[in-house]
């Protein structure tokens, strides 16, 4: 390009050759990278939808069970769902309150105190303990005694929330600022009430999305569920006492058989399943969007 | 008060001012309960680690330190060596490893330095989606639908590199129904991509903007500017954020317990049906007792031993690159 006769042209702004190159083979390879996520994703959410809708009725979402060999259109998930809400909505009820405390603690109480700095660290930790070892232990200490029940699920499932819990609470009780907590110790009030009445309510938008999530996470977990519930084909109503049964732990059982009809009950558990966690995760974003006040 | 810890108002406790002994009940109730709380996350992993570690003693003294780790799994005789588990742990896990980690690396590079902050947040979203995805559902589709469609890729893979030394180690061998470490290590890939993508994004995003400046000021194209200012910078975040990855691909159980192909061998063919520590339990737990139960708790302890190593090493590289970067 000859525009200028005298002087060479400068192009001050794009970098030429190899280097241009170099620098755009890099960003394909990102949107790629990013494509490949994609693939996989569409892969499967598109088998389970195509696989499970056909199952989705009112009566595969409320009647019980029925034996393996039975075919497709027979039966359904009722007393999985039923113990799947049930146990996640208890281990919610033991992990969220417990975690938000504690990440309290460590926000609120615990300054630069090396406990606390030694709880926050360790809670992480706890986030990566395998799924399946909090199924054992949960086994070893309560199962053993107690025999098997909805009640053992729930605890497993709260060990694994619980750090889910601490960790994003912490996260938003940080971010609120400090002139509120000054203000309201200005007018003389305790850090108990201060905790409770000022910093929960500014950070409850997103302490309600971290625990929504957790719980989302949970609800999709077998491996805590295999050792602690048992899984049975009738409805247990009592979470309390006695084996009991989950959508994961049938999604499992029936991955493995060779009935047709299993394996279409299994395709429907699935996408119940993740039609569960799927609204667990709008709720959390809704929460975020529309209550959080100070956000990241 | 010292200045390096930051004055709280309401902190009278122990002080001679008189507001510390008129603390009402309700206010140190609650600290207390808050206290206990933090403190369940200690209790609770030591009890893991009791718990667990008493009822597998019978594994330990009838197998003994050698014995566990030989590679002979046969319950019918009685012998619970775990070798055979902890390769195709290790194996499924470093696929995965190996597969995720540079697309997750790409992804947390294409949000942080590429698009604008508007269109990242879809993307993330949709990266995020992988993460609600059931293990027991991607284990589902895996047995019945992925398996089946990558032996295809498999077999004409393997009939094309046999001959070729290094190739025909890891990739010959005969399979049938596509069930292997390596299909295993795919979807484990599949899994843990969020998790490195989100954390190694936390890490690059605390990469100093000034020091992107100067890159671009200097005349660097972007990924002159990534390779001179953004990696230097976040190395170390990055390899930690690996390591929880690779934390999580050893402890999944559900999906590999169903893709693994459930066969106790240990083989470098990476298209071979092999086994792992947290599919075996998942497996074989219901129909154990007396010393075969003890043994697949034992290796829930090593399961655990291991992940709560990498995962204190993982915490303790990834706390100290971000607090340099925060330049705390």
């Amino acid at each position: 390009m000859a525009v200028a006769a005298e002087q060479p042209p400068v192009d001050l702004r794009e970098p030429a050759g190899w280097r241009r190159t170099k620098n755009n083979v890099a960003t394909v390879l990102m949107w790629v990278a990013f494509v490949a996520v994609l693939v996989p994703l569409g892969f499967v959410l598109y088998t389970v939808i195509s696989k499970g809708a056909p199952s989705i009725s009112g009566q595969f979402l409320t009647s019980s069970i029925p034996p393996n060999i039975m075919p497709a259109n027979f039966g359904g998930m009722g007393p999985a769902i039923v113990g799947t809400l049930e146990i996640t909505a208890l281990s919610a009820v033991m992990a969220i309150p417990i975690g938000v405390l504690g990440a309290i603690y460590i926000n609120e109480y615990g300054g630069n105190r090396v406990l606390a700095r030694i709880i926050g660290f360790m809670a992480d930790v706890m986030t990566g303990v395998p799924s399946i070892v909090m199924g054992l232990f949960v086994f070893t200490i309560w199962v053993l005694h107690f025999g098997y029940s909805g009640l053992a699920g729930a605890f497993a499932l709260a060990c694994l929330m619980l750090p889910l819990v601490i960790r994003s609470s912490y996260e938003m009780l940080r971010l609120v600022p400090d002139s509120l907590r000054e203000a309201s110790y200005a007018l003389g009030a305790t850090k108990a009430r201060v905790t409770l009445t000022v910093v929960l309510p500014a950070a409850i938008g997103g302490i309600v999305s971290g625990s929504l999530l957790a719980v989302a996470r949970a609800t999709g977990e077998t491996a805590p569920l295999l050792f602690t519930i048992f899984t049975v084909e009738a409805t247990n109503t009592n979470v309390f006492s006695g084996p009991d049964t989950a959508l994961p732990n049938q999604i499992f059982a029936n991955a493995t058989q060779p009935y047709v009809g299993a394996q279409a009950r299994g395709w429907g558990a699935a996408l119940t399943l993740i039609a569960i966690a799927f609204i667990f995760m709008i709720a959390a974003r809704i929460s975020t969007a529309r209550f959080a006040r100070y956000s990241r | 008060m010292s200045a390096a810890v930051k004055a709280d108002p309401a902190d009278v406790a122990g002080s001679a001012h008189p507001l510390a002994q008129r603390r009402p009940l309700g206010d140190r109730v609650f600290q207390i309960l808050a206290l206990a709380a933090g403190l369940l996350v200690l209790v609770i992993l030591v009890l893991i680690a009791i718990t667990t570690t008493q009822q597998s003693t019978s594994w330990f003294s009838h197998e003994g330190l050698s014995g566990i780790f030989s590679t002979n799994w046969d319950p019918a005789t009685n012998s619970f060596g775990a070798m055979t588990f902890v390769y195709g742990t290790a194996i499924t896990a470093l696929i995965a490893v190996i597969l995720a980690v540079p697309v997750s690396v790409a992804i947390a590079l294409l949000l942080t330095e590429v698009v604008p902050r508007r269109w990242a947040r879809p993307i993330v979203y949709m990266v995020d989606l992988l993460a609600v995805v059931p293990s027991v559902v991607w284990g589902l589709w895996g047995i019945q639908v992925f398996a089946p469609w990558v032996q295809h890729i498999y077999t004409p893979i393997a009939s094309g590199l046999t001959g070729i030394p290094v190739l025909s180690f890891f990739f010959g061998g005969t399979n049938t129904s596509g069930e292997s470490f390596f299909t295993a290590g795919l979807i484990l890939a599949f899994m843990i991509t969020p998790i490195v993508t989100s954390l190694s994004r936390e890490v690059i995003a605390t990469v100093p903007a000034i020091d992107k400046e100067g890159a671009y000021a200097l005349g660097a194209t972007r990924w002159e500017m990534i390779r001179g200012a953004v990696w230097p910078h976040s190395q170390g975040g990055v390899v930690g954020s690996v390591l929880l990855g690779l934390g999580r691909a050893m402890g999944e159980t559900i999906a590999v317990a169903l893709v693994i192909g459930s066969s106790p061998t240990i083989t470098s063919h990476l298209f071979s049906p092999g086994y792992s520590m947290p599919a075996v339990i998942a497996n074989q737990f219901g129909e154990a007792s007396g010393v075969f139960r003890s043994a697949l708790i034992g290796m829930g302890v090593l399961l655990f031993a291991i992940t709560i190593v990498v995962n204190l090493v993982a915490r303790g590289v990834v706390d100290r690159s971000t607090r340099r970067a925060r330049g705390a």
